[in-house]
């Protein structure tokens, strides 16, 4: 293995990160304070947005320096964390099931396809009457595409696996619960992580829907509120806090998945006998 | 090691989509392997070797005669008994699972059979592979290893289990020449070591002739016997039998089988287009 070169210098992938993110303040901060472009003046420019953010006396009332920050991030990462280990839980499994068994599949695809465009918003409503609290109701709505997505990606995670891992495992003697356990599950993992990716992004979209109509607390709240007191720093600040916390959530699952996928990481580089 | 099965099969017919398109892949087929045989099946591109393999392997049903394994019915049209342990495929493209290491592929047999348990089935793994000089790969993936090592260690998950019959269908097909004459060795070890039934198929007279006992060639499809070649080459073999006057004249037997069966594929394909 010593075909590997360590450079002790950024890698790329850091460097591209930086890059962007900067480039795009930059270029928020151009057309806001510089440009002053028409109605780009209106917005906050982000030196307001990170001077209000940083600071210990928030003009706004808003900063890492308040107890109410942490607050709503802590009510989100609860309701999104909730949310995608329901989804995760229920939606690979119902995956595989369908994968697995041709007739579960003839009997669960049309509803799912049916109740999968229904966009979470739609939901509110009815989650609102049937739920017996708010908190739960948000839960549900930040849950069910995530699911549906979870669902979608494992089936097809299943349906892709080539016909001869099959083969091989029924002509070594594997009973059906074998099989499920070593090629089906194994074989799928790829694609469900994949869904699992896309899954915690859409839980988060649906977080902020369910928060802003149906929640107490949360940034969705946080952001719907300072919309109504027009203030516009601390919207940015809770959309900004959205986006790195979907950003950290999605790395998290990204990291999950190679610890559980060692072959994926490793192949062949050099050639060998 | 166990000692390999006898292997009959009698009048095998199989046609694919009996009531649309009507395939007939084989056809009145009979063929006898004895038991510890290296048989070698050779024939013309489309013509049903893969479909027989899959009938015996039990992957696909027979439409009409009867396989047999040690006087036990293998299949009989409506009643096929499923794939099983005591015939093991090893097939043309490989099927190592990519997210199983080596020790865990090789060891998965013995233990999904509740024949052994985990780790008496790593032990043995383990000891397979340094029987065969293939030590140090045991935590590797498949895909870290050559074409030619994967090879060697799924033939080594076919044989862990003990099988009667080994079906191998082309499974060297792709290797460059230097990593094909090495397979060869690997398997001719293997072979002298278990004694386990070979059903081989290729399209490599060279390597058909070397390999065999007996080579049988196919008609074009579908799928009979056209020809027995018994191979009286002496054992242990080496590269060293490919150059001699013997070797040549089986050859030259077996390819002008070959040639004809193909020349006919060659016009049937003609007045299909025509
Ligand atoms: N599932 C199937 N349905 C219909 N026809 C099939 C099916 N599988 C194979 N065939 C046809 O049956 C014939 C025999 O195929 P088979 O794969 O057994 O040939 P083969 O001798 O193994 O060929 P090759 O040397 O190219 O591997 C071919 O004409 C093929 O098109
Ligand atoms: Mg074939």
């Amino acid at each position: 293995m010593g075909l590997h070169m360590k450079r002790w210098t950024v890698n790329p992938e850091t460097w591209g990160a930086v890059v962007s993110i900067l480039g795009f303040v930059l270029l928020w901060y151009i057309l806001t304070a510089v440009l002053k472009l028409p109605r780009f003046d209106k917005l906050p420019n982000p030196v307001a947005v990170f001077s209000a953010w940083l600071s210990p006396h928030p003009q706004f009332g808003l900063s890492i320096f308040t107890r109410g920050y942490y607050l709503d991030i802590l009510y989100s990462v609860g309701r999104v964390l909730a949310a995608f280990v329901l989804a995760t839980v229920l939606g690979v499994g119902l995956g595989l099931l369908m994968g697995w068994s041709r007739v579960f599949f003839d009997y669960s695809f049309p509803l799912v396809e049916t109740l999968r465009p229904i966009p979470p918003i739609a939901w509110i409503p009815l989650a609102v009457l049937v739920l017996p609290t708010a908190e739960l109701g948000v839960i549900f709505i930040t849950f069910i595409a995530a699911f549906f997505a979870t669902v979608l990606n494992t089936l097809l995670g299943v349906r892709s696996i080539d016909e001869v891992y099959f083969r091989a495992a029924s002509c070594l003697g594997s009973r059906p619960r074998d099989v499920f356990w070593n090629v089906v599950v194994p074989g799928a993992l790829p694609a469900i992580f994949t869904g699992l990716q896309v899954a915690m992004g859409i839980a988060w979209i649906s977080l902020v829907a369910g928060e802003m109509i149906a929640g107490q607390r949360g940034l969705g709240y946080l952001i719907y509120e300072d919309y109504s007191n027009l203030q516009f720093v601390n919207i940015v600040i809770g959309m900004a806090t959205l986006g790195l916390l979907g950003y950290g959530s999605s790395a998290l699952v990204r990291m999950l998945g190679r610890r559980l996928m060692a072959w994926e990481g490793r192949r062949r580089g050099g050639a060998m006998a | 090691m166990s000692a390999g099965g006898a292997l009959s099969i009698r009048q095998v017919t199989k046609v694919y989509d009996p009531e649309g398109v009507h395939v007939v892949a084989v056809d009145n087929c009979s063929l006898e392997v004895a038991s510890g045989e290296f048989l070698v099946v050779v024939g013309p591109s489309g013509c049903g070797k893969t479909t027989l393999l899959n009938v015996i392997a039990g992957f696909e049903e027979l439409s009409e005669g009867e396989i047999r394994l040690d006087e036990g019915p293998l299949a009989l049209p409506g009643k096929q008994v499923g794939p099983g342990a005591e015939r093991i495929v090893v097939f043309q493209n490989g099927a190592l699972f990519p997210w199983k290491t080596v020790l865990e592929n090789i060891a998965y047999g013995p233990v999904v059979q509740r024949r052994m348990a985990k780790n008496e089935a790593q032990r043995s793994a383990r000891e397979l592979l340094r029987q065969v000089g293939l030590e140090g790969i045991e935590e590797s993936y498949p895909a870290e290893l050559s074409s030619g090592v994967q090879r060697r260690v799924e033939i080594l998950r076919a044989l862990i289990n003990e099988p009667r019959v080994v079906l191998l269908d082309e499974p060297f097909r792709g290797l460059d020449a230097v990593a094909k004459s090495v397979m060869h060795q690997f398997l001719l070890d293997m072979f002298e070591r278990t004694r386990c039934t070979m059903y081989f198929i290729t399209h490599d007279l060279d390597e058909a002739i070397f390999l065999a006992d007996r080579v049988v060639v196919m008609t074009t499809r579908p799928a009979r016997v056209k020809l027995e070649l018994s191979i009286d080459l002496p054992r242990p073999r080496d590269h060293r039998v490919l150059g001699t006057e013997r070797f040549l004249k089986l050859k030259q037997a077996a390819l002008e089988a070959v040639h004809e069966e193909a020349l006919k594929a060659f016009q049937a394909g003609e007045r299909e287009l025509a």
